[in-house]
């Protein structure tokens, strides 16, 4: 197994399963939160599921640990890669026509890193953490926080601007995964790229509906 | 009308392997359209050696784009602005009276400068030897129509063994990445009946020595096939992403 460490490709593949994986929870997160446009009940139902119950918990260590694994491949992989380009910059610089995403995923991925830390202590730490450890700080109804937040606009647009480089990375990492995994041909790459970018403005759209309906109505309050 | 241009080239000189390098700007005047670059170059030089002057030293040999020696950083692009040609293939038309040209060597840390615009390419060579050949016993030339095969398969081998092993496209990628070159030489072999049988050892033996010459990791960015002199599909780094991974697994 320690070709998944000290192989070129060997890392690319934990990078392309950890990222998959981030992508599937995105889109069952992203249907969670709709559920809150529809019924607060609903929601906070799915919250109390959710909440300090021992699936949750484990649930929650599993993603945490993709999580740890993307960071932790990506920030040793864009070490490694500065390295192999060497000291030398060229003077006339790289006018390759390349997509931006494509060559920015690291910036992308530690804007999306500080969205992550903004997010956890918002919610997060609120809704489960707290709960857990019996802290005075827990919210019982999921519900009332998230619509108190987002009827603030500032948090609304950090959270609309964190969505914006989560979609950029996912243009490129959801067709650049499946390259990586050897499922990609001259045929796929057009129709890849095409579903990249359904994903992504799937994920994007679906994530922004709760803050932007919730500032609305904020404003119409 | 013939066009003819005076220029100024920016050129990267480097006296040795450890000495530290600049540019120098040359001007030249009465440049012919139809001048090729390396052509271009050569008059420099001989203006050069007439002014007592080292001429700049780059790489070159059949100057008609087949044998991948040529291999200047030109204007932001390997191989120069134009598309789908070496170096030697580039004209002077490209370019407009009064322009500044930069030329650069490749930039990557498996390339290191030789002198000026020459870099050392050998690490290509090693992963050659490495495992990019057939060393099973496959007979004497078989008749045409003796082992079918497909057309398409054909077409893609013969497409992935147009690279001439030039290494744009490790100096177009900005992780230093040899995967378009060593994908396009296991594929134009595993594509074939005779390349089959070690089509598993050759991507991994490949690719421990890509790695081991610290060449960087594949993030698919496509800058090589967009430079690639010869159009190489990064459908050919899928298929050697697709075979290692299956030879591993198996392992
Ligand atoms: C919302 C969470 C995230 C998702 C869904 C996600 C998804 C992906 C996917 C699918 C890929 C493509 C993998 C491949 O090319 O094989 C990728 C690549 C990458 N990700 Fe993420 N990512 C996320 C967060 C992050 C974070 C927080 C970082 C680091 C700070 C990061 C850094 C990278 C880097 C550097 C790459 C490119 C490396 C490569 O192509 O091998 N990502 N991501
Ligand atoms: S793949 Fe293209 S750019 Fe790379 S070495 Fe071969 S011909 Fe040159
Ligand atoms: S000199 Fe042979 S390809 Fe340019």
């Amino acid at each position: 197994m320690y070709w998944l460490l000290n192989s070129s490709i060997g890392r690319k593949l934990i990078m392309s399963i950890t990222g998959v994986c981030l992508v599937l929870f995105l889109l069952f997160h992203m249907s969670m939160n709709l559920v809150l446009v529809f019924s607060a009940e609903a929601y906070d139902m799915i919250c109390e599921f959710l909440g300090a119950n021992w699936y949750a918990v484990v649930a929650t260590l599993g993603l945490a640990g993709l999580a740890v694994l993307h960071i932790a491949y990506g920030t040793w992989l864009t070490l490694q890669n500065k390295q192999a380009r060497g000291a030398d910059k060229y003077a006339s610089s790289n006018k390759t026509k390349t997509e931006w995403a494509a060559k920015n995923m690291y910036v992308l991925g530690l804007i999306i890193c500080l969205g992550l830390v903004i997010h956890l202590w918002n919610f997060w730490y609120k809704m489960q953490f707290a709960e857990l450890l019996h802290l005075p700080d827990a919210v019982s109804e999921g519900s009332g926080l998230v619509i108190a937040l987002f009827s603030c606009p500032a948090y609304s647009v950090i959270y609309l601007a964190w969505l914006a480089a989560i979609w950029f990375h996912l243009t490129h990492g959801i067709w650049s995964a499946f390259q990586t995994l050897g499922l990609n041909g001259r045929t796929w790459y057009p129709r890849l790229k095409i579903i990249s970018n359904i994903v992504a403005t799937i994920i994007m759209i679906g994530f922004a509906v709760v803050p932007v309906w919730f500032t609305i109505i904020g404003l119409f309050n | 009308m013939e066009k003819v241009i005076n220029i100024t080239v920016k050129v990267w000189r480097q006296k040795g392997p450890k000495a530290k390098g600049g540019f120098e700007a040359y001007k030249l005047a009465g440049i012919s359209g139809d001048t090729s670059f390396l052509e271009m170059l050569d008059i420099l030089n001989e203006k050069l050696i007439s002014e007592g002057q080292e001429p700049v030293v780059f790489d070159n040999d059949c100057r008609e784009g087949i044998c991948g020696m040529c291999s200047l950083y030109i204007n932001g692009h390997p191989h120069g602005p134009d598309n789908l040609i070496t170096t030697c293939q580039l004209h002077m038309r490209h370019f407009n009276d009064g322009d500044t040209i930069t030329v650069e060597p490749w930039r990557s840390a498996a390339f290191p400068v030789i002198r000026d615009l020459t870099v050392d390419r050998q690490a290509f060579d090693k992963i050659i030897q490495a495992g990019g050949y057939v060393s099973v016993n496959t007979g004497g030339v078989p008749d045409a129509n003796a082992i079918p095969i497909s057309k398409i398969d054909a077409d893609e081998a013969m497409d992935s063994a147009s690279c001439i092993g030039c290494g744009a496209c490790v100096a177009a990628c900005k992780n230093g990445s040899a995967m378009l070159f060593v994908s396009a030489k296991v594929s134009q072999l595993a594509l074939l009946p005779q390349g089959k049988v070690e089509a598993a050892a050759r991507a991994k033996a490949m690719v421990l020595k890509m790695d081991e010459l610290g060449f960087g990791n594949c993030t698919n960015t496509r800058a090589c096939e967009l430079e690639c002199p010869k159009g190489v599909s990064i459908s050919n780094i899928a298929r050697l992403n697709r075979q290692f991974l299956k030879a591993k697994l198996s392992d």
